[in-house]
């Protein structure tokens, strides 16, 4: 499993709070003209990163946004809640910016969480590899869900797993928020609902092993050496256990033998 | 040292892994039923009257003989499937049965007493056109194959090619038909459609073109099946659109143009829309074909027709009709006419093929089964009976492939069934209780009427118990006056009971022509079978238990959901697995395809679990649809959800219920198909149990299982074949909240995989491309050393994802199909049943496939009893779970558990059925059958009166040492 977790707090305020309709590509060109605005500002915790990547990025990586939708009357309708920063190479280098809940989300998400609603997120269908940018876009969405509640309580810390195929293509989403129960615990609006607390990672495939004969016969020869080496003392070890082997034997015969000993007779007297 | 630990090791090991059976143990609980499959080809033995050879060959690409008065099978050659093993043509003649198999790849000939090879020919490339028995002289001594663009000529006795010689002009003449009168030459027939026929005549003897010539024939499109050679050298043909016959002389001298007879002339009028075609005979291939021929004009028209000096006459009218046939006695050929006679039967009458005139006393009656299907051939066997009159015997093949032989005048001699030959799916249902056990249950499951009634209803009920009771020994004496070999204990519908460990069961069977069984496990009798007659040649079935036997007194329910593969439109066929009846209750109407199914462990107030449906605008439909199910549903909506697989998008989805029963898209996972396809999505088992949590470690810990009951294994292959780039995906994927709990690829691999996915394990088995051998390769899941929730598995509450343990194998075979066995409460240890290309079917331990098997022994692992890694995966032959006793095509192994724990029913089936049961861990909860009561009751008794003795002593010497 390939891991490139980046834990992040999202301190970003409200600096992107009322851009939540837009593509990505647009997001990111406002929000690099958000970022210059605010220097030094609120959304500093996502600037360190970006800062980071320096002007590069478009040559090194490129971002997914990331979606997420909460409704009372479940009809999904998906809004940025952040995006992902993808770098190059084999490790999957990733990035996750994402703007802390309005007030109107927040109390929204807690008005869902009530009747039992569903929190979903999404992400496009790409490829993380970031050498086939031009073909990397497919139709459609991953989609992932969890109960708005559990999104609650457990005050928006939550795993987001990003899963890849062989190519690198993206084939899946998840997302678990830990602790995953939904006790009806008291939440305040305030304090715990602001940010988001994620962990995300990637998850490729793994090699399955295949059958592993090298070791196999390699430790055979060995024992074979060993075994040719002090064939005396092979001898001697049978020549000493010969008796508990063949008192073993006898023991196992008796056992398995459906006919018992006529011993009955004599218990009785 | 580590030499002797694990020498020591296997040792034990093979102690505890012999599962052989007895001897005497063969057949006492196990069956098998060898089939066939549907008829193409029959031939009887004419040659002497005693003969009861009867030679089939089928769909299935068997070449089989039967015994034509047991029906029992005589011998029995199975072929390749597909069309690599598909026989062309059976020929038959004295000794030898001629099969053309592979489309004209392999011309074989048969010894039909035992069904050894006499010879087999490979012979050259091109489609296989005909072929026919050239006989010289009165002697058969040749075989002609015709080909595209070749004839060649065969040794009968040898298979050596006579001679060969290319078709002229075969790129525009399709040449489809050879003949030969038995004089010096061979006729091949062909045709230009809508344009002309050729006709060319080769010398038997060499192979010259002796006569080539061509009639225009502008209604021709093909000589199959409108046209056949009648007579000594005419052939006759039919066309529709100028309703007319054509007669058309084969001999050379005779240069005449083709005849033209209109029907009208004749008094005959062909059927709108009907296909007309011409039915001839030739009794012996040495000798010229018979003058006289059938005409069918209609599905149930025919008409016997003579032709004679190039006029034809017709003999006989037969309508209705619904199928003829000829046979042959010597010199008497006779024609069999099957005509409807009721609505329940049919006759099959007997007509002298010279006269027309029906022959005296030769009606055999044949009664159709009510739950079959309509004659769909007959095969005669007509013999001279000593006062030189003609007797016969026929064998009608139904469309439910049901094979009967009947004798007159009309007693079935013996009948198969061979649908069976074709299983797609099963179920296992127990049997229902007796009786009196059922008349006790049904006290408890009324409701109370005062205390007066229920007095008066038990003892009526105890009245009854003690009745059957008086019954069962009165029986008991009676039977015991008897001889032994005269009490019978046959199975029939009537007497099914469940016994007292439920290791009878009925056996319900689907097969793919549509015919439904009920099996009794035991002996494997048919105790009732159904023909569902509006079934599609392509359908899938999906058989669900609604309903078990445990719910007297409702009776059991079994639903059978018919797909059509090309429409999508499913029906539901609901009925009783007992007794077979289809059910008064009425299944809901399908208007849309049915996407995915989805069996509840909810239940109506009648106790049968509701079933959803999923239809392709994703609205569900429940069955039972009563307002309790619709109530239970409301309250339980949003925790039900179900997911749905598109392979060729390669798009998993998952969808919650409403509470209107419409459904929300809640997940999405989408495997790129340009990568790879899924091949196979595989749950669990919604009956199999977990006994133990957890397994326990060599230092005393405990390592939890991941036991998901949601979880999927979904298995794709890649679509790059290359040996080095192929690679096999597994998926491990929670089927409520999408999430991807592994991924894994095999590097190097391909299918055709076989997967089992149970427990906390899931094994595949998939084909190495790179070292040309079948691997096995085994995960299993864990949750670690501490359960995250231990009362409650839910997959919206399992944040941690499970460790994932891998490793494979190699086998050294390869494999059919894969099963894992099942027990009542998985306290058994496991067995995979492995169903090999050889016909056996091997039971090999779980504990050969664990991934925690240890490279290097140590103290811990040999506590825990794992066995030491070795990457062959050994096969014994005692692991063979049905001795000798083979399972042809073996497609399909289904497990149930029986009342004994120990105990697991299997049925395997392809072409054969074979039915046994297996003790993973041996008979744990079973005396053995030789155990020694007497000696242990002899024993229990003398200890007790020592007790007794000593007691009464010690009290003597008590009181002495008082008074002392």
């Amino acid at each position: 499993m390939r891991k490139g977790g980046i834990k992040e707090k999202g301190k970003g305020g409200t600096c992107l709070g009322e851009e939540e309709e837009m593509g990505h590509s647009q997001t990111r060109g406002r929000k690099r003209d958000m970022e210059e605005k605010s220097e030094g500002g609120a959304c500093l915790g996502s600037k360190n990163e970006w800062a980071a990547d320096g002007m590069d990025t478009e040559a090194a990586g490129f971002s997914v946004p990331l979606e997420h939708s909460f409704e009372i009357d479940d009809v999904p309708r998906f809004r940025m809640r952040g995006s992902v920063q993808l770098r190059g190479g084999r490790e999957h280098a990733a990035s996750l910016w994402q703007s802390p809940l309005t007030e109107e989300d927040r109390s929204m998400l807690k008005a869902v969480a009530a009747v039992d609603g569903l929190y979903r997120i999404r992400v496009p269908r790409v490829s993380v590899q970031t050498d086939r940018q031009a073909e990397r876009q497919m139709d459609g969405y991953l989609t992932a869900f969890l109960p708005a509640c559990s999104m609650v309580e457990s005050h928006l810390s939550d795993v987001i797993t990003l899963h890849t195929d062989v190519t690198g293509y993206l084939i899946g989403v998840s997302i678990v928020t830990i602790p995953g129960t939904c006790r009806g615990a008291e939440v305040e609006e305030e304090v715990d609902l602001e940010a988001f607390n994620t962990t995300l990672s990637f998850m490729g495939p793994v090699t399955a092993p295949a059958p592993e004969t090298a070791l196999y016969i390699e430790r055979m020869e060995h024992e074979m050496e060993k075994k040719a080496k002090n064939p005396q003392e092979q001898k001697s070890f049978f020549a000493k256990y010969w008796y508990l082997i063949l008192g073993g034997a006898v023991f196992l015969m008796a056992t398995s033998s459906t006919q018992s000993p006529p011993g009955g007779g004599r218990e009785q007297s | 040292m580590a030499i002797f630990i694990s020498w020591f090791v296997y040792f034990f090991l093979l102690f505890r892994f012999s599962f052989a059976v007895f001897e005497d143990q063969v057949g006492k609980f196990d069956w098998r039923q060898q089939y066939i499959g549907k008829v193409r080809f029959a031939y009887f033995d004419t040659q002497s009257q005693a003969s009861k050879k009867l030679l089939l060959a089928t769909e299935q690409n068997v070449v089989a003989s039967l015994n034509s008065r047991t029906g029992d099978l005589f011998w029995r050659q199975v072929d390749k499937t597909g069309p690599e093993g598909q026989i062309d043509t059976l020929l038959f003649h004295g000794q030898d049965a001629v099969v053309i198999a592979g489309n004209g790849r392999l011309l074989r000939s048969w010894e039909s007493n035992i069904g050894g090879l006499n010879w087999e020919m490979v012979l050259d490339t091109g489609s296989f056109q005909a072929a026919a028995l050239i006989g010289v002289q009165d002697v058969v001594k040749y075989v002609a194959v015709l080909k595209k663009a070749a004839i060649s000529l065969h040794y009968l006795s040898s298979g050596h090619q006579k001679w060969v010689e290319n078709l002229p002009d075969s790129d525009t003449i399709q040449y489809q038909s050879v003949y030969s009168a038995g004089g010096t030459e061979v006729l091949v027939l062909g045709v230009v459609p809508h344009s002309h026929l050729t006709i060319i005549a080769f010398n038997i003897e060499d192979g010259e073109i002796m006569d080539q010539r061509s009639v225009d024939a502008p209604w021709l499109s093909s000589l199959q099946p409108s046209c056949a050679v009648v007579g000594p050298g005419s052939l006759v043909c039919v066309d529709a659109v100028t309703a007319s016959l054509y007669v058309l002389s084969l001999n050379k001298e005779d240069r005449a143009a083709m005849q033209q007879i209109t029907l009208q002339a004749l008094g005959l009028e062909v059927a709108p829309g009907f296909q007309p075609t011409v039915l001839s005979t030739q009794p012996n291939p040495a000798r010229p074909a018979s003058s006289q021929w059938f005409l069918q004009l209609d599905l149930d028209h025919y008409i016997l027709l003579q032709l004679t000096g190039g006029l034809i006459s017709p003999l006989r009218d037969f309508k209705p009709a619904f199928l003829v046939s000829f046979a042959t006695s010597g010199e008497k050929t006779v024609a069999a006419v099957l005509a409807p006679k009721n609505e329940t039967s049919c006759s099959v009458s007997l007509f002298s093929a010279d006269s027309g005139r029906r022959l005296l006393d030769t009606t055999v009656i044949v009664h159709l089964d009510p739950n079959g299907g309509m004659p769909e051939k007959l095969y005669v066997q007509a013999f001279l009976k000593k006062d030189d009159s003609v007797g016969y015997r026929v064998l009608v093949q139904t469309e439910d492939h049901t094979l009967t032989f009947l004798q007159q005048p009309g007693r079935v001699v013996w009948s198969r069934e061979e649908a069976l030959a074709d299983v797609v799916t099963m179920e296992m249902v127990d049997l229902p209780l007796t009786g009196t056990q059922a008349e006790l249950e049904g006290e408890f499951g009324k409701k109370a009427d005062g205390l007066l009634h229920m007095v008066l209803k038990r003892l009526s009920s105890q009245l009854i118990l003690l009745q059957a009771w008086l019954g069962h020994l009165w029986k008991l004496f009676y039977d015991a006056r008897k001889p032994r070999s005269l009490v019978k204990n046959e199975v029939t519908i009537e007497t099914l009971a469940r016994d007292e460990f439920n290791l009878q069961k009925m056996m319900v069977m689907v097969t793919a022509s549509g015919k439904l069984f009920g099996i009794d496990s035991k002996s494997g009798t048919v105790l009732w079978k159904h023909y569902l007659r509006n079934v599609q040649a392509n359908a899938a079935f999906k058989l669900m238990v609604q309903r078990t036997t445990a719910h007297f007194p409702h009776p059991p329910q079994c639903t059978l959901l018919i797909k059509d593969k090309e429409t999508g439109l499913t029906n539901l066929h609901v009925f009783n697995p007992i007794f077979g009846k289809k059910s008064h209750i009425s299944p809901p109407v399908l208007a849309r395809p049915v996407l995915q199914t989805l069996l509840l462990p909810l239940m109506d107030q009648d106790y049968s679990k509701v079933l959803l449906l999923i239809d392709s605008e994703y609205k569900v439909t429940a069955f039972p649809s009563t307002k309790n199910v619709l109530q239970q549903l409301q309250e339980t909506a949003s925790s039900i959800f179900f997911f749905l697989v598109d392979s060729s998008q390669g798009r998993l989805s998952g969808f919650r219920l409403r509470k209107d029963l419409s459904t929300e898209l809640i997940w999405e996972v989408v495997i790129p198909p340009e990568v790879q396809r899924i091949v196979a999505v595989k749950g669990k088992r919604a009956n199999e149990h977990v006994h133990s949590q957890g397994r326990v470690m060599g230092d005393r810990s405990v390592l939890y299982k991941y036991l998901n009951p949601n979880l999927l294994a979904v298995v794709t292959e890649s679509t790059d074949t290359h040996q080095e780039r192929s690679f096999v995906g597994v998926f491990l994927i929670d089927g409520v909240t999408g999430r991807i709990i592994h991924e894994a690829v095999q590097r190097k691999a391909r299918g055709p995989i076989h997967l089992i996915h149970s427990e906390n394990w899931v094994v595949y088995v998939y084909w190495n491309a790179k070292f040309r051998r079948n691997e096995f390769s085994v995960l299993e899941l864990f949750e670690g050393m501490e359960l995250y929730n231990s009362t409650v598995f839910s997959s919206l509450d399992r944040p941690h994802l499970p460790q994932v343990l891998q490793q494979s194998y190699i086998f050294p075979s390869s494999i059919r199909t894969m099963e894992a066995t099942l027990t009542e409460k998985g306290i058994t240890s496991r067995h995979l049943l492995v169903g090999l290309p050889s016909g056996a079917v091997l039971s090999l331990p779980k504990m050969f496939l664990d991934p925690r098997r240890p490279e290097v022994v140590s103290e811990q692992s040999r506590e825990e009893n794992l066995i030491p890694y070795a990457p062959e995966m050994p096969i014994r032959t005692e692991w063979y779970i049905n001795y000798n006793q083979s399972v042809s095509r073996v497609r399909g192994i289904y497990t149930a558990p029986s009342g004994l724990e120990s105990t697991c029913l299997v049925v395997a089936y392809g072409l054969d059925i074979y039915q046994t049961r297996v003790y993973p861990s041996k008979q744990f909860d079973v005396l053995k059958d030789d155990y020694d009561y007497v000696l242990i009751s002899s024993v229990l008794f003398g200890l007790f009166f020592a007790t007794m003795i000593s007691k009464r002593l010690a009290q003597v010497k008590l009181l002495n040492r008082a008074w002392r």
